[in-house]
């Protein structure tokens, strides 16, 4: 099944061109990385197929399970199973992660005319989860992301996906300001995910997360469009030799 | 259009009624109030702390005390509705600026322990109210000081001797009801807590949809050395209402006091709020919450005064306003020459949720000493579009992602209020608030 599908994608800010026709076709149980220089549009990618209406799509399509997901709603677009693991983790002082979870996991229930989760129940679920992502219990009452270092703001972004448990993963730049120790572990949260009915996309700049999460498809993002793509070894390739040579052999725009 | 001359002769009508029942320093103190409310007038255009609050709508109605207590002005419906499940406070209700003693239970008290109505402590007991009644609250400068001073009648009298700690919180609830007669009531709190004591007392002001009114409130709280008072003033009047308001306090040595100003009602609503740390070793928090949507407009002055050294002041105010609401803050910390080592913070922040609406922020520091921690911030602005979409990407909808940020907002100062029965109904009062905000298409 193909999980998710964008077909001739061009997206703007602004009236700026951002994405100019991006064709990407990832299917469920694979693991897609998408690299590329700054500025190549990687992270507009991943929030405009979470649905961030700051951006415009201006033409092309983004389907998920076969079907457009334009006219969704955020929301109805997590509840459908697709999750953002945002960049740059947004701080909610005042709202505990408990309550924000347990939030998220209740609407998500409700979309799907499911009870809703009580107490015990959210405990149970998420014990095992945080002690794979390393996170101590005291955690959860704390404001979501307030005064969180890099890297637990980022295991809070993985902890949150193993927590909803989506079909669609979308990593943007998960590994962005994260030492050794602290990509380990978020990389075991993520593979803990994989499997034949989920699907997985891995925005990154640098090739070190790829040892870890180990992708079945490389794209290069360049300009606004793929301009190649393989298998995990043209990440290897890429390290080695840079953007340069495939920046320089994308066509003008 | 009433006047001050208007106010003058119910005045009148309402002294030549009770004179035979007030002792001569009371009516002296009333005669005092009247002639300087007389001589100050309503504030106009050239009060300096009026500019941003005019009172002209206040004139437009013909408000008049209510002479006695009615028993037929609350239907049990009504009293069913107020009882704000305040289950294991003591109580004392007051309609219309009368004490109801049908609607009030304050238990057993302890020995020595004053908690009334202040008309029967004038009349039986009237040696404590003399020695502190009207010698803080300035009746000099404010009218609405000065006129709810001159209508002193009832109220609530509260005097806690040495060492007494009360552990139930105490409740005063001040109801108006108009009836189709606009009402106006002045309700005047005393409250002396003597050296070591302990307490925590909640003055609710409360009304009915629609129904217009004038409360003038004033409260002095006297707290002496090393005791542990937290205040509440919650204001929930109805929406046609008009609360002006007063609390003056005077603290003692090595004490924490808390006050907290909660306001969700009213058409005009102002707070005059004067804390005076008198000694050294207090610690002082006054927080404020207040919601505003509509044509409301909600007016915070207020002022923390450090007299002596080592005295330290947290003050945190926060606004959510919506339609066309205006608000208007006012903070001034008030640093005297030999307070040092005075440490002071003074936050206040707002969240518009429309384009209407509309705040004036004006913090003043007037630092008069070297060695002091003073350090005061003001933001203002509309809900954090980023945290939203954070929330709607986790499957929260939209509607429901603002409130819970809109409601965290608030819930600094609303968790931070240590009186328990109080904080449970002002979430529920919030919750209700903000969907009629939101219903009047005014949040995105």
């Amino acid at each position: 099944m193909i999980m998710l599908e964008t077909r001739d994608l061009h997206v703007s800010i602004d009236g700026k061109k951002i994405l100019k026709g991006v064709n990407l076709k990832v299917n469920a149980g694979e693991v897609h990385a998408i690299m590329g220089p700054n500025g190549s549009g990687k992270s507009t990618l991943a929030q405009v197929i979470a649905g961030r209406n700051t951006f415009e799509v201006t033409r092309g399509d983004i389907l998920y399970k076969g079907e457009s997901i334009l006219e969704k709603s955020p929301e109805e677009r997590a509840c459908e199973g697709i999750f953002l693991a945002f960049q740059y983790p947004v701080e909610i002082p005042g709202v505990r992660n408990s309550y924000f979870l347990k939030s998220a996991l209740n609407s998500k229930r409700k979309y799907r005319g499911e009870e809703q989760i009580d107490a015990m129940e959210f405990l149970a679920l998420i014990k095992d989860k945080m002690e794979l992502l390393e996170m101590k219990k005291s955690f959860m009452e704390r404001p979501v992301n307030e005064g969180f270092s890099g890297g637990e703001k980022k295991r809070n972004e993985i902890l949150q996906m193993a927590v909803l448990d989506p079909l669609l993963a979308v990593l943007d730049e998960t590994d962005s300001g994260l030492d050794i120790d602290a990509l380990k572990v978020v990389s075991s949260g993520v593979n803990a995910l994989r499997g034949p009915d989920r699907a997985i996309v891995v925005v990154t700049h640098y090739q070190r997360l790829l040892n870890y999460i180990v992708p079945d498809v490389v794209h290069v993002l360049v300009d606004g469009r793929i301009a190649k793509t393989g298998d995990k070894t043209l990440a290897l390739e890429l390290e080695d030799k840079g953007y340069a040579e495939i920046q320089n052999s994308a066509p003008k725009t | 259009m009433a006047s001050v001359d208007t106010y003058v002769k119910d005045f009148a009508a309402f002294e030549s009624r009770i004179c035979s029942e007030a002792p001569v320093w009371l009516r002296d103190i009333r005669k005092t109030a009247i002639e300087r409310f007389s001589a100050l007038g309503f504030p106009g255009a050239k009060d300096e702390s009026w500019r941003f609050t005019r009172v002209r709508p206040l004139l437009g109605h013909d408000f008049r005390l209510t002479p006695r207590y009615d028993r037929t002005a609350l239907s049990s419906r009504q009293i069913d509705q107020l009882c704000m499940e305040d289950t294991g406070c003591r109580r004392l209700t007051f309609v219309n600026g009368h004490f109801a003693d049908d609607l009030s239970d304050l238990g057993r008290l302890p020995a020595g322990v004053r908690i009334g109505s202040l008309k029967s402590f004038i009349e039986s007991d009237p040696e404590p109210v003399q020695r502190y009644l009207s010698r803080y609250a300035d009746l000099g400068v404010n009218p609405f000081v000065a006129l709810n001073t001159a209508h002193v009648h009832d109220g609530t009298f509260i005097h806690l001797p040495k060492g007494v700690r009360i552990e139930e919180p105490i409740h005063l609830l001040y109801v108006t009801r108009s009836n189709g007669n606009p009402v106006v009531s002045h309700p005047r709190t005393l409250i002396i807590a003597e050296d070591g004591t302990r307490a925590s007392i909640v003055e609710s002001y409360v009304g009915f949809e629609s129904d217009a009114y004038f409360t003038n409130a004033v409260t002095e709280i006297v707290v002496k050395e090393n005791t542990e008072i937290d205040h509440c003033k919650l204001q929930r009047e109805s929406d046609a209402a008009y609360h002006i308001a007063t609390v003056r306090a005077h603290i003692g040595k090595g004490s924490r006091f808390k006050t907290d100003a909660v306001s969700f009602g009213g058409t005009l609503v102002r707070n005059d709020l004067h804390t005076v740390l008198a000694d050294e070793g207090i610690e002082c928090t006054m927080n404020g919450l207040y919601l505003a949507s509509g044509h409301q407009h909600v007016d915070n002055h207020t002022v923390i005064e450090h007299a002596k050294p080592r005295c330290s002041s947290r003050e945190l105010f926060k606004g959510i306003l919506g339609g066309r609401a205006k608000a208007v803050f006012n903070g001034r910390i008030h640093v005297h020459p030999q307070a040092q080592k005075t440490d002071a913070k003074q936050t206040n922040r707002c969240i518009l949720l429309s384009d209407d609406a509309q705040i004036n922020t004006n913090p003043q520091l007037e630092i008069y000493a070297d060695d002091v921690k003073c350090t005061h911030g003001a933001a203002v602005g509309r809900i954090d579009e980023d945290a939203v979409f954070y929330l709607r990407s986790r499957g929260i909808d939209d509607a429901s992602a603002r409130r819970i940020l809109v409601f965290a907002f608030a819930n600094e100062v609303l968790e931070d209020l240590r009186i328990g029965p109080v904080r449970e109904h002002l979430t529920a009062d919030f919750d209700r608030w903000l969907s009629a905000a939101r219903g009047t298409g005014e949040s995105r």
